[in-house]
């Protein structure tokens, strides 16, 4: 192992712990379509544009698979494999992906990262992207049309907002303070 | 949260072999959703409560692991009487306790390092040697992280309580995610200084 | 032994250490010196965290980036909270040792026998965040004693110590075969060294009798003007 892989797996695994924190935080649940507000969506973006696509995707991938080996850490306690099969999974296995094109998008604006194109960012990867890999599945699992679960799923777009709003701020004042992408 | 909660012990559910505990957790959690209903809810959930009992797992410890999801379940549980009816609200409050006590016996009576070492065992067949040790050492890494970024993130709100900052969410997050990579950094330097046999490249930024 | 030979760190633009040359091969040599003095980077040279822009730093012959030296350098640092990297405390005693070719049994008994020497084995089952700072700090030292190094090398070890822990840490170290290379502000410590250096702005401004060099540093910092 060299240093930077040494550094990588750290920085890897701090972020997957940051997912854990914020799945304490109470999540909020919509009864219809069964999908959480949670501050853990936050974590996803952080988990990109922080740490950059490759590395931020693997935080998802780590943290994921401690859920998926029974530990309760997603919002309200919930764990195990179960959850991958339940409404929020087609989110679930989406914050991969997601965290990988905040990540990568947060990278290719990196030398003009402002808090406009942060939120670009982060509303691209961790909303438009999210949501097109996550409602298929629960319109699969639910047994409801395409358009239903896009329908279903509109309520959370205000709080996805906000989080990428703040999820941005963040993104940028670290990119200034501690930089981790682009460390000399 | 169920995060190195081991209870230590010697029964039959301590010594089963850590993938056999996780693959049964996930057949038992695929089947709950796949039969879906009172009948399959109410068995695992007997056999959970026999598996604690074989496993001696003092009930304060149960009702500990359970506990932070009781009022989620709860709102679920009101919900889904408005939904639906009270047979059906059971049913997926039910279902979600026996999933999260199934998972936590699996904490319970497994060592983080023991199933840490069952999944790197499992990978390296797979995997290149390397890349399964990664994977352990981000695994272990994660756990101990959890306490301390918690650790870090009540500092910060302590700190700007007591400067009668707001709390907002960037106010807390900023300087949390901050010292966090600090930290990180630091530990990416421990874990070399700890590792004799691996001298190249040692000197972080 | 340790040889720095002419040892130059250069950040950036700043000179952190300027060609620094000396031996260490006291039982208990000391390093103080003002913050920002270049003295956390010269105890990291020295177990290969840092590496000399110019000049060489060798352990016992062998430069700095061979396993041979590695080995016998153990290094603990200011905050155990950064040095402690495992969920479990044995898991973290082993972590060391967990590529050194010793069996997990073998591990486990050295595990065991280190914490029985310092009457720590009730902690052996605990989790390492639930640690107290002080019990954070002895297990952060005993990981690095299980790695059995001939020099240790430690970086402002009773900072974040209360006096008591502070008593107790000092006293293990007083146990300790090896030889110990202790970087800190702690004067008292400090006093009680074989050998103090002073490092100052990157160069080695006072180096002998620690009484020595304590008095001398104390009436430099006294003269500063604030």
């Amino acid at each position: 192992m060299t240093n930077d892989t040494t550094r990588d797996i750290v920085l890897i695994a701090l972020f997957a712990a940051i997912m854990a924190v914020l799945g304490v935080f109470p999540p909020i649940t919509l009864p219809l379509v069964g999908v959480p507000i949670t501050a853990q969506s936050l974590g996803v973006m952080l988990a990109g544009g922080i740490l950059g696509a490759r590395r931020g995707a693997l935080a998802m991938i780590l943290f994921l698979a401690l859920v998926a080996v029974g530990l309760p850490l997603l919002s309200g306690g919930r764990g195990g494999f179960a959850v991958f099969l339940g409404p929020s999974g087609g989110f679930l296995v989406g914050w991969i992906v997601a965290a990988f094109v905040v990540g990568l998008t947060i990278e290719r604006l990196w030398s003009r990262l402002g808090h406009v194109n942060a939120f670009i960012a982060c509303v691209f990867g961790g909303i438009i992207v999210l949501y097109a890999i996550g409602i298929p599945w629960i319109a699969f699992a639910a047994e409801i049309s395409i358009a239903q679960a896009f329908v279903g799923s509109m309520p959370f777009i205000p709080g996805d907002l906000i989080k990428a709003v703040i999820a941005s701020a963040v993104i940028v004042t670290v990119a200034r303070s501690y930089p981790i992408i682009a460390s000399p | 949260m169920l995060t190195s909660d081991y209870v230590p012990g010697d029964s039959i559910v301590h010594r089963a072999r850590p993938l056999i505990k996780v693959g049964l957790l996930f057949l038992v959690c695929t089947w709950l959703f796949v039969q879906e209903g009172w009948p399959s809810s109410t068995i695992a959930g007997l056999i959970l409560a026999a598996l604690f009992a074989i496993a001696r797992i003092p009930p304060t410890i149960i009702v500990a692991a359970i506990r932070p999801a009781l009022w989620v379940l709860g709102l679920i549980f009101v919900a889904q009487l408005f939904l639906a009816d009270w047979r059906f609200a059971g049913f997926v409050v039910l279902r979600f306790a026996v999933m999260i006590l199934a998972a936590s016996i699996l904490t319970l009576t497994t060592r983080t390092s023991d199933l840490v070492d069952a999944i790197e065992r499992a990978l390296s067949r797979v995997l290149p040697a390397r890349s399964a040790e990664a994977i352990s050492l981000a695994l272990s890494l994660c756990l101990r992280f959890i306490p301390r970024v918690r650790g870090i993130f009540e500092e910060v709100k302590n700190a700007q309580r007591a400067r009668g900052l707001g709390t907002s969410w960037r106010a807390l997050v900023t300087p949390t995610i901050v010292r966090a990579l600090k930290s990180a950094d630091e530990i990416s330097r421990a874990i070399t200084a700890r590792s004799p046999e691996t001298p190249a490249g040692r000197h972080v930024r | 032994m340790i040889r720095l030979d002419g040892v130059s760190v250069r950040k950036g633009d700043t000179l952190i250490l300027d060609t620094i040359s000396v031996d260490l091969a006291e039982r208990r040599i000391g390093i103080i010196g003002p913050n920002g003095s270049g003295k956390s980077t010269f105890a990291r040279l020295l177990n290969g965290l840092e590496w000399p822009t110019r000049g060489s730093v060798r352990v016992d012959g062998a430069p700095t980036d061979r396993v041979s030296a590695l080995g016998k350098v153990g290094f603990v640092f200011q905050n155990p909270d950064n040095q402690i990297v495992m969920p479990m405390v044995d898991e973290d005693l082993a972590f060391g040792l967990r590529k050194s070719g010793l069996s997990r049994s073998e591990i486990g008994e050295r595990v065991e026998a280190h914490l029985e020497r310092f009457g720590l084995t009730h902690l052996n089952e605990r989790r390492t965040h639930e640690l107290s700072g002080g019990e954070k700090q002895l297990i952060a030292l005993i990981g690095v004693l299980v790695m059995e190094p001939a020099i240790i090398v430690l970086d402002e070890p009773t900072t974040l110590l209360d006096l008591r822990n502070r008593r107790i840490l000092v006293a293990l170290l007083d146990q300790l075969d090896q030889t110990l290379i202790i970087v800190s502000h702690d004067l008292e410590l400090m006093a009680s060294m074989d050998r103090l250096i002073w490092i100052d702005e990157g160069r080695i401004r006072g180096d002998g009798d620690a009484g020595d060099i304590v008095r001398a540093y104390r009436e430099a910092i006294a003269a500063e003007p604030c």
